[in-house]
């Protein structure tokens, strides 16, 4: 049997103030999206951080495909992983077509210049995003919402095995949030790979993620099929706020009371 | 229309032959002016047989080793300055910004007060300007975790504390080594001659910027973008320190602390649109070693025989044209 794309065993999940959740233990097939749901400060950041490599595994294991996250050099672990962050700061001046050229970094060789495929590669993701006639705009001149469609881009034009979204509808207009996210989960399945999406909106979550790991903030957490985990009960719980139901023909609809 | 894309390479290749014309045409202009006028024969004489009269001697024996000091000179600083200001990820960020030219400075101002040899002069500011480095170093990289802020206020508060010591050195001294201190203060080519370890420095500084260009870029947009995207930051980070502090302090104890070109250059390249650093590291080399060669011919012609301290025409050639190309940039980004 093949191993899973992301296997998650016995995760330890710390921030300066201490532990934030007990050992987390999950696992992610290729095709299958996971969402991590959690109140302000529950560590649903700390996680995809530390799944990519930005924060070391202190206690347990982080595998993909059988291979430990710990043997992986910096360029390897970017290859799997494109992290999106939720916020980024942008001091120095570029323009969008550089910023989105920047996720074909993983795949360079020292002292190549970028292909005609990797030109390719941007040129098609910004398209995606309707960012082509943007291109050459510096990016301080550019909104939040078009940023953060800058940073979908650029995230598109790396192909990682993982997209690891941090608030991925950020500043994006619902018609946006909409298509940026059929984007993403149209390429998970098309690419056989796999998407995790921290995120705040449980509705979101609900419409496009096959999985959802909730943090409660006590410590413990769920994990499970989406229909399994979502409801509101166990929602009202973890957010210490009454969550109430409806449901539509076509989904059901999550909302605070 | 025809598509735009890749954009630029062909107008980076424009950028870069006309920085380097510009360095030949600059190098050129320094051999060929002074306070000797010399003939174009007289010159080519002079350049094709050294054979020690008065002109070949000028040429020879001034002239070409001041213009090359300074070529090396602003070549270290502008690259230095790139370095710092994605390190520090800070558009004010110059050579100086972490206590570099202080530390020389002060060790220079010693050696003077103490009446030493030139020769000792430039050991004394070399010394000065490793204990800075380091200093500051030990100071904000001792945590696993060095951001980029706290080697700011590091520098800036070491900076601060060599200003005092600084002061307390000019105070305390007599009229006429306070002469030959504010020169050192201000950046005086007047004394330097290149050697082949600057040289060596400056070539050997541009092959590790440029092997790190394309993470340059990386590290531009942030530490976690940056480790993100595969970039060994921590290890990238302290290649950066170490070579831009080993620039600065060997174009400091060439010309001592020529303000400006550090700052200004990488900027000006970066409003004419080469923000990649795979074009901005060799951009900044030709035209901050053309620029303080332009400067400082302009410091031994204006006011002949006498001469300005370079580090002032830096400044007063560098706001006016800064300023117009920043006008400039900030018209083109708004249209």
């Amino acid at each position: 049997m093949n191993s899973p794309l992301l296997n998650v065993s016995e995760l330890s999940l710390c921030s300066p103030g201490g532990i934030l959740c007990e050992p987390v233990s999950l696992s992610l097939n290729a095709g299958e999206r996971l969402a991590i749901l959690g109140k302000n400060g529950t560590g649903k950041s700390t996680l995809l951080h530390t799944l990519c490599g930005l924060q070391p595994v202190t206690a347990g294991t982080v595998s993909f495909e059988g291979r430990d996250l710990r043997q992986l050099s910096g360029q390897q672990t970017a290859r799997l992983c494109g992290m999106l962050f939720q916020h980024e700061a942008e001091p120095m001046p570029a323009t969008v077509y550089e910023v989105v050229m920047l996720g074909r970094l993983p795949h360079a060789r020292q002292w190549h210049w970028e292909s005609r495929q990797d030109h390719d590669i941007v040129q098609q993701s910004l398209k995606l995003l309707n960012l082509s006639s943007l291109a050459t705009r510096d990016i301080h001149t550019l909104s939040g919402g078009e940023r953060q469609r800058v940073a979908i881009a650029a995230v598109l034009a790396q192909q990682p095995r993982i997209f690891m979204l941090d608030e991925p509808s950020n500043h994006l207009d619902i018609a946006f949030q909409i298509q940026a996210l059929n984007l993403l989960c149209e390429r998970v399945s098309q690419d056989n790979t796999a998407l995790i999406m921290a995120t705040h909106d449980i509705n979101l979550a609900a419409r496009f993620c096959t999985h959802v790991l909730l943090l409660n903030g006590k410590g413990g957490y769920r994990f499970g099929e989406t229909e399994s985990v979502l409801d509101s009960a166990t929602l009202s719980d973890a957010f210490e706020c009454r969550v109430d139901m409806i449901v539509t023909p076509e989904r059901r609809l999550f909302f605070p009371a | 229309m025809t598509p735009m894309y890749p954009p630029g390479v062909k107008r980076h290749m424009y950028l870069i032959t006309a920085l380097i014309m510009l360095s030949v045409v600059s190098l050129l202009v320094a051999v060929g002016t002074g306070s000797v006028t010399l003939s174009m024969t007289e010159l080519w004489q002079a350049v094709r047989q050294p054979d020690g009269n008065a002109s070949s001697l000028i040429v020879w024996d001034i002239r070409i080793p001041r213009a090359l000091a300074a070529f090396l000179c602003g070549g270290l600083l502008a690259l230095s300055g790139v370095v710092m200001q994605v390190l520090l990820r800070n558009p004010l960020a110059d050579p100086y910004i972490l206590g570099i030219s202080g530390g020389a400075a002060v060790g220079a101002l010693i050696a003077i007060t103490l009446g030493a040899a030139a020769l000792w002069m430039t050991q004394a500011a070399l010394a000065g300007a490793m204990f800075s480095v380091l200093l500051v170093f030990g100071l904000a990289a001792r945590s696993r975790h060095w951001s980029s802020t706290r080697l700011l206020l590091t520098g800036v508060v070491v900076s601060a504390g060599w200003g005092a010591l600084i002061n307390i050195l000019l105070t305390t001294s007599t009229a006429n080594t306070v002469q030959s201190m504010l020169f050192w203060l201000m950046g005086d080519l007047s004394q330097s001659r290149p050697t082949l370890w600057h040289l060596l420095i400056l070539i050997s500084g541009l092959a590790i910027l440029l092997s790190q260009a394309r993470h340059l870029n990386a590290l531009s947009r942030g530490d976690l973008s940056a480790a993100a995207l595969g970039v060994n930051v921590a290890r990238l980070k302290l290649i950066l320190y170490f070579s831009a502090a080993l620039m600065t302090a060997t174009a400091v104890t060439v010309a001592g602390s020529v303000g400006f070109v550090g700052l200004v250059v990488p900027h000006m390249l970066r409003l004419l649109g080469a923000r990649d650093h795979r074009w901005l590291i060799p951009g900044s080399l030709f035209l901050g070693g053309s620029f303080l060669v332009l400067a400082d011919t302009l410091a031994r012609t204006i006011v002949a025989p006498q001469q300005l301290p370079v580090g002032v025409l830096t400044a007063l050639i560098g706001v006016p044209l800064f300023l117009v190309i920043l006008h400039r940039g900030y018209r083109q980004e708004t249209s």
